[in-house]
């Protein structure tokens, strides 16, 4: 399998990078759009990111490494992001959490073999009146109990 | 027939577009012509997806739908009946200035906005000088709804005196608290009140740009803001010419990044301006130096939300509900472990017991209601015992309480308290930008010491209290300051999870 990097296009870099520049504190929409456009963010992005904003190559890494949302390399096909707060903790979501990862054979931010779902911790989407919560990719899900969670899981492996 | 059933994500999660395509293919089958508005939620939640039906001009409800129910819906034979929304006893006893249109209107539709009251605000706003805008909005007696309780008027005045070229409006919508849900509410429901709020801010303060920082989280109010914003411009509510004044505003959605700390207001300024969202040393105010150095109001999605209204029906109106110095209404969000969760606005001064166990029934467990966390992962565990407290920012502060956004989540007797004191220490842990010590360094030894309790170690307990002191009065902002709350208040109103935590875990 050719590495992710190996696919990387650096004239969409470029082009992602330019149409971004003229914003008041471009270095997050431009994060974001690369993330969206590569599936994460590819290192070959990073000199260039530095040049166009006249930042270090330190100062970038400090930036990408405090977000959760960012990553330096690929996900599963699909993200699940099971909700950690408290208001999902109420209603049972701390044993929904532990039971999918032990089901799966992961730890928190771990991916599955076949490349399926890489599970991730989210704290509070939102839902709190209709919890445990989950997302799918952009999709939310309320009142995820065991049953649920499998049909999610058995969709997102398909 | 006209049918209307919720877009809002609560909704989709519980499987709203689902009834809508059986809606549609039952609707088909028996050869009724029907037309769906999609709306924001009522903000029933233990109701949704609730389907409404328009019968003799009233919004007649159907909730919790499923798929199966959609042909009795359609036949008017429905099991799943619950009469007209609006007197429905939710939504009787609510005051709805902010939410007024959430549930009702069409969220996207510019026309049906308007219909409802919107643009009134703006277009008296235009008339008004900018001292004049900030005079009403302090004699409405609106204080920050984001948590802090902050007068929106006083910082409105700093912004307004400040002399820059280049002034901002900063929307708070990093809504990452647990047991809130207000802004994605009104964003998804409702987004223009939030566009008209930030606008009268501008033309206040002398601000000609804003800024909306959405949580990454909340994909859908993205989603439905951006699109309103678009709208906005092309109607001119937004741009160089607001309604025809000669004034200009303009504003832009930008995404954040998954870090709670960017709720603070510091913090989500430096996001913002593409750094690590680590919080700032106040002074400097972001009111005098705030995004890119300069002038900045930055406000909560519901204070802003509340403006277009204030301006509509007068600061007067406005100011006359509430308790105390918690002038106006407050927007309960009711949650966790509760038998009905929702969105309840009301004038600030209903008591914690009427909004636990009547407004939401008790728990959905069934169980005794153990505790009741107020405020977020930052605010305090209340017990029982404390349910005649009051819900106004000196009210509840009185009780040991921080009412913050008005999120409730609700607890069980099975909820173990010393976990939640723990997750508390790991949250701040996780989360903390890691610029101070007491908050970086704090955390992971609370969650050591609270380890240590666990084991039965009852030295580590004056050990856990000093920490907290330590966070309380060492840290620099809400995250290390407050976490000691959610942990001390737990380890005050319920000792004997913490002295006997070993023997209750054998």
């Amino acid at each position: 399998m050719p590495s992710p990097e190996a696919t990387i296009d650096s004239v969409e870099i470029d082009r992602i990078i330019s149409s971004h520049i003229d914003l008041e504190g471009p270095l997050l929409p431009i994060l974001h759009a690369l993330q969206d456009a590569f599936g994460f963010l590819p290192s070959q992005a990073h000199a260039p990111i530095a040049e166009a904003l006249n930042i270090s190559r330190a100062e970038l890494h400090g930036v990408i490494s405090f977000y959760h949302d960012f990553h330096n390399a690929p996900k599963g096909r699909h993200v699940l992001k099971i909700c950690r707060a408290e208001a999902c903790q109420s209603v049972g979501g701390t044993a929904l959490a532990e039971n999918t990862l032990a089901k799966l054979g992961l730890d928190w931010h771990g991916t599955t073999a076949d490349g399926a779902v890489t599970v991730e911790p989210v704290y509070c989407l939102g839902l709190c009146a209709c919890a445990p919560a989950v997302m799918i990719g952009d999709k939310v899900i309320g009142r995820v109990d065991a049953t649920r969670m499998d049909t999610i899981i058995s969709e997102a492996s398909a | 027939m006209k049918i209307t059933v919720p877009m809002d994500s609560a909704a989709k999660a519980v499987g709203a577009d689902e009834v809508v395509q059986a809606l549609l293919a039952a609707a088909k089958d028996k050869g009724i012509e029907v037309e769906i508005t999609r709306t924001g939620t009522r903000g029933m939640i233990w109701l949704e997806p609730l389907v409404e039906v328009e019968i003799d001009g009233l919004r007649h409800g159907f909730g919790p739908a499923t798929p199966e129910d959609a042909a009795a819906i359609l036949d008017g034979n429905s099991d799943k009946a619950l009469g007209p929304v609006e007197a429905l006893d939710w939504m009787k006893r609510q005051t709805r200035l902010t939410f007024a249109r959430v549930g009702v209107i069409d969220p996207l539709s510019l026309d049906d906005y308007k219909a409802h009251g919107g643009l009134a605000g703006l277009k008296r706003a235009v008339s008004m000088t900018g001292q004049e805008i900030t005079d009403e909005v302090k004699a409405s007696g609106l204080r920050g709804r984001g948590g802090a309780g902050f007068p929106t008027g006083i910082k409105w005045q700093t912004v307004h005196d400040a002399e820059e070229p280049q002034k901002y409006i900063v929307c708070n919508a990093d809504e990452g608290d647990s047991g809130t849900f207000a802004d994605r509410m009104i964003m998804e429901g409702d987004p223009f009140t939030l566009i008209e709020g930030m606008t009268i801010a501008g033309l206040g303060v002398g601000a000609t740009k804003g800024y909306v920082y959405l949580r990454s989280e909340y994909p859908d109010a993205i989603n439905v803001m951006r699109k309103a914003v678009d709208i906005a411009h092309k109607a001119g509510v937004l741009g160089a010419d607001v309604l025809g004044s000669g004034r200009a505003f303009d504003m832009e959605i930008r995404m954040g990044a998954g870090a709670y700390v960017c709720g603070e207001e510091t913090s989500l300024l430096n996001s913002l301006e593409g750094k690590r969202g680590v919080v700032r040393a106040k002074p400097p105010l972001p009111a005098l130096e705030g995004f890119l150095g300069r002038p900045t109001v930055v406000n909560n999605v519901i204070s802003l939300a509340t403006v277009p209204v204030i301006f509509e029906k007068g600061a007067q109106y406005y100011a006359d509900f509430g308790l105390g110095r918690s002038r106006g209404t407050v927007t309960l969000q009711i949650a966790g472990n509760v038998a009905r969760g929702g969105l309840f606005e009301t004038a600030f001064g209903i008591g914690l017991d009427e909004v636990v166990n009547d407004l939401g029934g008790g728990t959905l467990s069934g169980r005794p209601v153990k505790a009741v966390q107020i405020g977020g992962p930052l605010g305090s565990y209340l017990p029982v015992s404390k349910f005649d407290a009051k819900l106004g920012y000196e009210e509840l502060d009185s009780q040991g309480g921080l009412l913050g956004h008005a999120g409730m989540v609700v607890f069980d007797d099975t909820a173990n308290m010393l976990g939640m004191a723990r997750f508390a220490m790991e949250f701040c842990a996780v989360e903390s930008c890691g610029k101070c010590t007491p908050c970086r360094i704090g955390a992971v030894r609370g969650v050591e010491t609270i380890d240590r309790i666990a084991q039965g170690d009852m030295d580590a307990l004056p050990l856990l209290a000093d920490l907290c002191e330590t966070m309380k009065d060492g840290s620099l902002c809400a995250l290390g300051g407050f976490t000691p709350l959610p942990v001390m208040s737990a380890v005050t109103h319920f000792p004997d999870e913490f002295s006997n935590a070993k023997e209750a875990a054998e």
